[in-house]
């Protein structure tokens, strides 16, 4: 399996590190702090190639911590704010576009 | 139901043992990810968008009802209160934590269910006729050649790690409720003219990227040489089976690259070659599998009882009843299915307190045995005609006795991108606004069967092709849009549907539905035509235009 470092990384706008905590599965989202966090917004923005790809590696040493890190585009609203850049990476984020239990009749 | 025996029960407690230390090992860092992945693949353990999924198979459909509510309490005590039925007889589990993986399979062990080889290249869950054993008409149980088949094939070190993921399904019916066509080996049941007792074997079928129907490789197959027959298929497919593209790895495209004929000639010179390695089938072997089904002690029951023609009094019950009750092989009694498709829910979903439930009528009125079709749907395999009436009431105090099993709103769907990572769009709200659509069962009946399976990608776990309205989710730029086909089968008549135009967005996908149903209403020479066979009657241009016209 090709690592996703040596694979070519290459990002259109600003973007963030994300994967699943490993014992439970949960979106995370790398930190400047080298950490992980479960919210969006903690997460660290990178805006060039060689950015993303540092954030990557760092991200994909913590092997224990957690799982598949990849890199996803984010976007930026006004005041910083910090939104999914596409709808996998919203529903990651915001969860279920569904009810989440079966509606009885 | 199938008694497990000691070597059974042996089998699963230590594999729940080994997981328990691979999941410890990976937990503290001595595996890696990579070194784990495959193990917890072996395992029914997917990553999903949110969190592991974790999909744990139903031999054959056929579950008793403490396996249910193990189920049901897997669903409680690990994950958010519910699960998914699949397509291929499997029920999933979507928030599952890898830390309580082991706990969650170690309850289920109790039971005698696992997750042994619902993931990874190997033998999957060997599906079969959800009405088998009780389907009037039917040859024998197939059941019973799908015990001997995953008896032989679990844990199998040969078929362990094959190209790709190898699936069969098996019926004895003339109706092909199993989809056999679309699997990797299809074996149809049947009795040949000296009246012994074999398959018609098939093999190459599959969804997917590359869609085709199974081919007839050997018309007849003694039961007593079906192991060694299917023995003889794999070991072909995994000697010739690509390794090297996953998207050509299936045994379908080695059919299709061979030839069905030159693919039958090698598996007949293998089949010569293996000799007899120990595989044909002794008599006896296949009556102590045969044995070790219970069926229940029917009583014996007149055809229409007093409580069947009094509740024929209420149209409600009478539409369930002619919608969901279907004829068993005993006087009666009747097999019920329960629709998991009530409007506007997730299809195939159910809550634990609904598995709870159902385990619990199940004992009431069913001989404490429930089925899982790959329609997504359950069944009461054995309901006397006197409990009807009351099982609908309790099954409507549940939210499960929509009558809509096989009309338009009996929709097949993938979970899609809201919780897979290989979808490319959303299944499950395009099926829940369509339930809405048609929420009026007056029109669902006018309108009669009519298939509508949904795909969030191209890997088709919704088995679009075969819908009668298969609908596939594409990403365009960003977007979700929307490929539509008609006319596709998953029967007996089993074929992949045409595609009718250009992939529309998400928002018009139910208002093209609504045109394509309209549409048909129009056309049909009458009410009797079923959708499916005025596509074939008039092909797909009548509705392309009435798709596209406008758009």
């Amino acid at each position: 399996m090709t690592s996703p470092l040596q694979q070519k990384i290459k990002i259109t706008g600003p973007s963030m590190v994300t994967a699943n905590r490993t014992w439970d599965g949960v979106v995370i989202y790398r930190t400047a702090q080298q950490g992980w966090s479960a919210n969006l917004s903690d997460a660290a923005i990178v805006r060039t190639s060689d950015e993303a790809r540092t954030l990557l590696g760092e991200a994909t040493a913590d092997d224990v911590g957690a799982i598949g890190p990849y890199i996803a585009p984010v976007e930026l609203k006004d005041g910083g704010e910090i939104k999914p850049g596409n709808l996998r990476e919203h529903i990651r984020s915001e969860g279920l576009t569904i009810d989440l239990l079966p509606v009885p009749a | 139901m199938y008694a497990y025996d000691e070597l059974d029960r042996t089998l699963i407690n230590e594999r729940v043992s080994e997981f328990r230390d691979q999941v410890k090992r990976r937990l503290s860092g001595e595996l890696t990810e990579d070194e784990f992945k495959m193990l917890r693949l072996q395992n029914g353990v997917y990553l999903q968008l949110h969190a592991y999924m974790f999909r744990v198979a139903i031999p054959y459909g056929t579950l008793s009802s403490k396996q249910l509510r193990a189920l049901a309490r897997v669903g409680r005590r690990y994950d958010r209160g519910y699960g998914h039925f699949t397509t291929r007889q499997n029920i999933q589990f979507n928030w599952i934590k890898l830390a309580e993986l082991p706990d969650a399979l170690a309850d289920l062990a109790e039971v005698g269910i696992h997750a042994m080889q619902t993931s990874g290249n190997n033998m999957r869950n060997v599906t079969s006729d959800q009405w088998a054993g009780v389907a009037p008409g039917e040859v024998e149980d197939p059941r019973i050649w799908s015990e001997i088949l995953r008896q032989h094939t679990t844990l199998h070190p040969e078929f362990s790690f094959l190209p790709r993921k190898f699936k069969i399904a098996i019926t004895a019916s003339e109706h092909d409720r199993a989809a056999i066509k679309v699997h990797d080996i299809g074996l149809r049941l049947y009795k040949n003219a000296e009246g012994e007792t074999g398959f018609e074997v098939l093999v190459g079928g599959g969804l997917g990227r590359t869609p085709f129907i199974g081919k007839t490789i050997k018309p007849f197959v003694h039961g007593r040489d079906i192991l060694s027959y299917v023995e003889a298929i794999l070991r072909v497919y995994n000697q010739y089976g690509r390794r090297d593209n996953i998207y050509k790895a299936r045994i379908k495209i080695l059919v299709h690259e061979l030839g069905i004929e030159k693919f039958a000639r090698e598996v007949d010179e293998e089949w010569k070659q293996m000799g007899d390695v120990g595989l044909t089938l002794d008599h006896s072997v296949i009556e102590e599998v045969r044995s070790r089904f219970s069926y229940p002690a029917y009583e014996k029951l007149p055809h229409m009882p007093d409580e069947l023609k009094q509740a024929a009094h209420d149209p409600l019950f009478e539409r369930w009843r002619g919608n969901s009750v279907f004829p068993h092989k005993v006087q009666g009694y009747s097999i019920v299915t329960i629709s998991l498709k009530p409007v506007g829910a997730p299809p195939g979903d159910a809550t634990s307190d609904q598995m709870d439930a159902v385990a619990d009528l199940a004992d009431r009125y069913s001989f404490g045995e429930i089925r899982v079709g790959h329609e997504q749907n359950l069944c009461l395999p054995h309901v006397a005609k006197r409990d009807l009436p009351q099982l609908w009431k309790a099954l409507d105090r549940i939210g499960l006795a929509t009558p809509n099993v096989n009309l338009v709103t009996d929709i097949i769907a993938c979970p899609g991108l809201d919780y897979c990572s290989l979808a490319n769009a959303r299944s499950i709200p395009i099926a829940q606004e369509l339930t809405r659509r048609f929420a009026n069962h007056d029109t669902a009946e006018l309108i009669g069967r009519l298939h509508i399976n949904i795909s969030g990608c191209i890997n088709a776990c919704g088995h679009h092709h075969v819908g009668h309205i298969g609908i596939l989710g594409v990403e365009k730029n960003g977007e979700e849009f929307y490929q539509i086909t008609i006319g596709g089968r998953a029967d007996e008549g089993a074929q992949m549907g045409t595609l009718i135009g250009p992939a529309i967005p998400y928002a018009e996908v139910a208002d093209v539905i609504e045109d394509i149903v309209e549409a048909y209403l129009a056309l049909r020479d009458r009410p009797e035509e079923l959708f499916v066979d005025a596509v074939k009657r008039l092909g797909v241009e009548p509705f392309k235009e009435r798709v596209y016209a406008t758009r």
